[in-house]
């Protein structure tokens, strides 16, 4: 098993382990969540079919991987939504530093539900070329992010 | 972050809990990006992206009630995004049960919405910013909206103030009357951090080149050169043409701001002086835009159905916009010795606009030539798994992104639904 370790600035406070669910490109919040929110998918079945990475994957209670967030401004409140219906992923993780969108939905699932999302950001370039999906992932709450495989 | 005496006093509960939960979450926003204080809003009105009353997002709906509840309303009136539902919007009985269930909470939604502070009953569009709406900031206003395409706009083509706000948080601003003071509120943030050559051997399809630029810059600002080719400067058509533009640069990517030399306001005043040090270029030209088209996937069961509506209009249509497609499609329908449309064509606008459009000789003619004329988001019609499954055509980018829709440039699309070759 091989273990590296990411160091990150803190956006919302948590400790969490989960599997890693990794997108290259920019994840398309409202385009992912669409189907799983509409149609009560409790897993959250990634519905953005421009997102090879994650099309149709499953992304409650994984740790979600990406660079940023694209798309509508209505991204914050999906990731509300999903929270308040237990359907969020375990905890946000960015490569790149948090877009306004993403930091609404986690502050908002921070402050407005009691299913906070754990939320790092500017882990780098290298974590997200390093982190594959289906690792084993643990956020620390001082903002560590450790990868095991 | 340093709050006024008023901003510490919501914090700390002396309006009520339920406003300083409001300005907690803001705070936090901003303190996420380094704000160190909170600026008031001047924009006259606020705009919201819900606008939907759709069953399943209950938590949304609880929040606004715990809003109202708590009197912790916009302090400014505001649009929202269009409706979901028309019935002149052509659905089979099964599809209408559908958008019965789906859009169960709409009537209370709305409801909801004239109790926080909404313009009009008819304030319900993505392009709030027409003159028939009457929701256009001035060049420096600060703004707590949301709805990427109207923020994009506005930043833009009006030079307002706006960050790319989530829905709730563009309520949330509105309510304490103020927006943490970071990105595209400040100079620095408007910065721009690519340099877009564009140099094709036509005016590209907006939607085309915006998501181009989209997809290659995602959240960054850009300056794009070599469209002056083209336009002198903003009269409607040229801001029709970037209204569209933009939104695809903030669905296929996430563009709040860009500039476009030569014709918007920020872009005329300060130049390339507006190129951040360390800027990088991307030069578009006609492979590039082919390449971005020829990837969209292809999501259709049958890539080869015979297309069975068409929605022209997302984001909603200007009223020259309306006049232009009006006299395409008559042309082509002349052309091929038709009267009506080989494809049901739903072409959608502000309320507004599309009820000063409808009085008009353009307007009988499209509707006698089978042309429906609508108000509503294709969007939130085609989030009906009903409607999903059946082949529609679009020359909106944003749509395609979200949506089974399929992409054609306009005048491809013109062709298939006046009865050309696909």
């Amino acid at each position: 098993m091989s273990t590296r370790v990411f160091k990150g600035r803190v956006v919302v406070k948590g400790r969490v382990t989960a599997e890693a669910l990794v997108s290259k490109g920019g994840f398309n919040t409202l385009a992912s969540y669409q189907h799983s929110l509409m149609f009560g998918d409790r897993s959250g079945k990634c519905s953005d079919q421009n997102n090879v990475d994650l099309y149709k994957r499953p992304m409650a209670g994984k740790a979600l991987c990406m660079p940023q967030t694209i798309g509508s401004t209505t991204g914050g409140l999906v990731l509300y939504c999903a929270s308040a219906m237990s359907r969020q992923p375990a905890c946000l993780l960015f490569a790149k530093e948090i877009d306004s969108l993403a930091a609404a939905g986690a502050i908002l699932a921070d402050v407005w539900t009691d299913n906070s999302m754990p939320t790092v950001d500017g882990l780098g370039e290298e974590f997200l070329s390093y982190v594959q999906t289906g690792d084993r992932i643990t956020v620390d709450e001082d903002g560590t992010v450790t990868v095991e495989r | 972050m340093e709050l006024t005496k008023r901003q510490q006093d919501i914090l700390d509960g002396k309006e009520g809990d339920v406003k300083a939960k409001v300005m907690k979450t803001l705070v936090m926003y901003g303190e996420t990006f380094g704000s160190t204080r909170m600026v008031d809003i001047t924009g006259k009105y606020g705009h919201l992206v819900t606008s939907f009353g759709l069953s399943v997002m209950k938590p949304v709906y609880d929040l606004m009630d715990t809003l109202i509840d708590a009197g912790a309303v916009s302090s400014q009136k505001f649009s929202v995004d269009p409706r979901p539902l028309e019935s002149c919007v052509p659905a089979n009985l099964i599809q209408k049960i559908f958008f019965r269930v789906m859009y169960s909470k709409q009537d209370d939604y709305d409801r909801q919405l004239k109790r926080l502070g909404i313009m009009s009953d008819d304030a319900y569009t993505c392009t709030c910013y027409m003159d028939e709406v009457g929701n256009t900031p001035k060049e420096g206003d600060i703004l707590s909206w949301a709805e990427s395409s109207a923020v994009v706009y506005a930043n833009s083509i009006l030079g307002a103030r706006c960050n790319r706000n989530s829905g709730i948080l563009d309520l949330f601003g509105s309510i304490v009357g103020c927006v943490p003071y970071f990105g595209l509120l400040t100079d620095d943030g408007r910065k721009a951090d690519w340099l877009i050559e564009v140099r094709t051997s036509k005016r590209p399809e907006a939607q085309l080149l915006g998501s181009a630029i989209g997809m290659k810059v995602m959240e960054a600002v850009p300056y794009v050169i070599g469209m002056d080719r083209w336009f002198t400067g903003l009269d409607d058509e040229a801001k029709a043409y970037f209204k569209d533009f933009g939104a695809a640069t903030a669905s296929n990517g996430a563009v709040g701001l860009y500039h476009i030399e030569n014709l918007t306001p920020e872009a005329v005043k300060q130049g390339r002086s507006l190129l951040r040090e360390g800027y990088r270029t991307f030069v578009i030209d006609d492979a590039v835009l082919e390449d971005t088209e020829r990837n969209y996937p292809m999501i259709w069961k049958d890539a080869s159905a015979r297309p069975k509506l068409a929605f022209i209009g997302c984001p909603h249509l200007s009223p020259a916009q309306l006049e232009s497609w009006s006299d395409r499609i008559d042309s082509a329908l002349c052309e091929r010795g038709l009267k009506k449309v080989a494809v049901p064509v739903v072409m959608t606008a502000a309320p507004a606009v599309m009820e000063a459009f409808k009085k008009t000789d353009r307007a009988r003619r499209l509707l006698s030539q089978g042309v429906i004329l609508s108000h509503i988001c294709p969007l939130m019609y085609m989030n009906n798994p009903q409607c999903a499954s059946m082949p529609v055509i679009t020359c909106s980018n944003k749509l395609r992104t979200y949506t089974s829709a399929r992409y054609y440039k306009e005048d491809d699309l013109l062709r298939i639904v006046t009865g050309g070759e696909r």
